[in-house]
């Protein structure tokens, strides 16, 4: 059943995108057009917008959730307290996207803009900070990107340093570390390939990630190099598009919707074959 | 504080061992203290702030013909989200019924028929597959398979496709945990039912399923709750209405589409609404998570 479906969603994104496939072929990929009226389509905006917002949460999100799982596992505060952080970050995944995304446009975007305006006005010449920030843009979308892959992270990284057998640590004490000294140079590698399991995870799902996203991004269609401008990432474009398209559009967004669909598959299946190794390693 | 114990000659020799916070490697150990803390205080801050809002924001607006009343018309004042309110619940009831039963199923012949069959082994790989796949593709997916072409009775958009999108989104969840909850039952006891001339059906619905139950009830709790909160795979398969919903074969309102739809108008009686419907989906949700979570205490006692 589950393989049926599985290979349906393949088979029917395939069929969809056959006819765009054909028309655009791999330059879909790499050119920037997104003119419906004149039915030429290129993804790179969309496929820029996934990659860049996606890596740049995973590269904010990475020491904060690890960071707050070592703060979870270890006995720096009552284990009451530990319990309540690590409900509360669980919690933080069951809020639902779409709430995110209402926050985000009416409190976070408003509220981080003059950070933002400075950024501008302190680096323009890079081409990542070119524009004034208007409201929506890459920025704030990569800032609820992080917020909504940390419980991820944070879980897998509590779950993975949890396994780390304990004589690791107490013969790390024995021969006289420190707290964190054991934490740096014992515990965390043995438990890095879970973390790396984790994160992948999480890079799959932020680049998965629509609802927020789509709020907050700006929907652009016109490429541009700068994270403070509005962009658009493959499933932005998706929720965004799809309803009203028709005829080519619709299989030009196929074809946008298989390529996240490998991106996103081929990044989960790297997670499971990273997380496989760890359970080799103590089993 | 040892230095009681032991002569003052010995010591000194091999120096003290009071703790020195001058020492490089105690700054380092406090300042790495702090990091954390701080990492936690961070990723438990927007939590707190989106809680409050919601709350705050959404809370203060819930009357009783808020939770009855019908979204109004762009530009006219009052309404409610009450349409929404039941679309959520009859997408999420759709949902529920076709992925309890595959799910469950499914993860019975994983566990129970065919532990580590090469079937088994795609179904488990497909599985965790399924789950990584984002939950717009599982809109498009539908919407190729039933919107478009139409395959209920010539509608296009209706509640029942939005429930199917959103089963496929639960199904991978259902069969993981009920593969892992059945995984967990001591093989003592089926080893007992057949043992007393029970069949292997018999003993998996009698014996396995109810020792399984709650952890299973605890994962098909968490999966609903996810799946309520779902917009993206709704967005082109249930589509949207401003009425009371008009059977499963209609476009439907939902909490989680109107929220989106509503954002991002220009009228501030309808973002007052979005507000309204992510407080109420806010506390569906985190009451189901709560409730998961003493069944799940509840299983281990």
């Amino acid at each position: 059943m589950v393989g049926l479906v599985l290979l349906g969603i393949l088979f029917t994104v395939l069929l969809g995108s056959r006819d765009a496939i054909s028309a655009y072929g791999l330059s879909f990929l790499v050119t920037s057009d997104w003119d419906p009226s004149a039915d030429r389509y290129g993804a790179f905006t969309a496929i820029y917008g996934t990659i860049v917002t996606s890596l740049l949460a995973l590269l904010i999100a990475v020491p904060l959730g690890v960071g707050t799982a070592i703060f979870i596992t270890e006995n720096l505060i009552p284990l009451r307290i530990r319990q309540v952080l690590g409900v509360m970050v669980e919690l933080l995944a069951a809020i639902p996207s779409v709430v995110l995304g209402l926050w985000a446009i009416f409190v976070m975007e408003p509220f981080i803009r003059p950070g933002l305006t400075s950024l501008h006005q302190l680096l323009g010449w890079l081409p990542f900070f070119s524009t004034e920030p208007q409201g929506p843009g890459m920025a704030p979308a990569i800032l609820i990107l992080v917020v909504m892959i940390l419980p991820i992270i944070t879980a897998i990284a509590r779950d993975s340093l949890q396994q780390v057998p304990i004589e690791l640590r107490q013969a790390a004490y024995g021969v006289g570390t420190t707290r964190w000294d054991a934490i740096l140079l014992v515990i965390l590698p043995a438990a890095i390939s879970g973390i790396t399991g984790g994160v992948m995870l999480a890079l799959g799902r932020a680049m998965g990630e629509t609802m927020a996203v789509t709020m907050i991004i700006g929907n652009s269609t016109n490429f541009s190099w700068s994270l403070l401008a509005p962009g658009n990432t493959i499933s932005s474009m998706l929720a965004n598009q799809f309803g009203e398209a028709d005829g080519q559009q619709v299989s030009a967004l196929m074809y946008a919707a298989l390529v996240l669909m490998l991106l996103t598959l081929v990044v989960n299946m790297m997670a499971q074959w990273v997380v496989r190794r760890l359970s080799l390693k103590y089993s | 504080m040892s230095s009681s114990l032991a002569s003052p000659n010995s010591l000194q020799s091999v120096g003290s061992l009071r703790y020195r916070p001058a020492l490089a490697r105690n700054r380092r150990n406090q300042l790495f203290t702090a990091v954390a803390t701080i990492c936690a205080a961070v990723a438990v801050l927007p939590l707190i702030l989106v809680l409050i809002y919601v709350l705050i924001k959404g809370g203060s607006l819930i009357t009783l013909q808020l939770l009855i009343g019908l979204p109004p018309a762009p530009g006219l004042g009052g309404g409610g989200i009450g349409n929404a309110i039941l679309g959520t619940i009859i997408v999420t009831l759709i949902a529920s019924a076709i992925a309890i039963p595959v799910g469950v199923g499914g993860g019975i012949y994983l566990a129970e028929y065919s532990r580590s069959g090469p079937l088994a082994r795609f179904v488990r790989f497909g599985t965790n597959v399924l789950a990584g796949v984002p939950s717009i593709i599982c809109g498009v997916f539908v919407y190729g398979l039933i919107v478009s072409t139409r395959l209920f009775f010539d509608q296009s958009y209706s509640a029942l496709a939005g429930g199917i999108a959103l089963a496929v989104l639960m199904l991978p969840t259902v069969i993981k945990t009920t593969d892992e909850a059945l995984k967990l039952v001591p093989d003592e006891l089926r080893w007992g039912a057949i043992g007393i001339g029970a069949s292997s059906f018999v003993t998996i619905v009698r014996v396995t399923l109810p020792a399984a139950f709650s952890p299973i009830a605890t994962g098909v709790v968490l999966a609903i709750a996810r799946s309520a909160g779902e917009t993206a795979p709704l967005i082109f398969t249930a589509l949207f209405s401003p009425f009371w919903p008009e059977g499963v074969f209609s476009p439907i309102a939902t909490m989680s589409v109107l929220i989106y739809n509503f954002a991002i108008m220009p009228y501030e009686v309808q973002i007052a609404l979005a507000w309204a419907a992510s407080f109420v989906l806010v506390l569906m949700i985190l009451a189901a998570n709560l409730f998961a979570r003493w069944l799940s205490r509840l299983a281990q006692a």
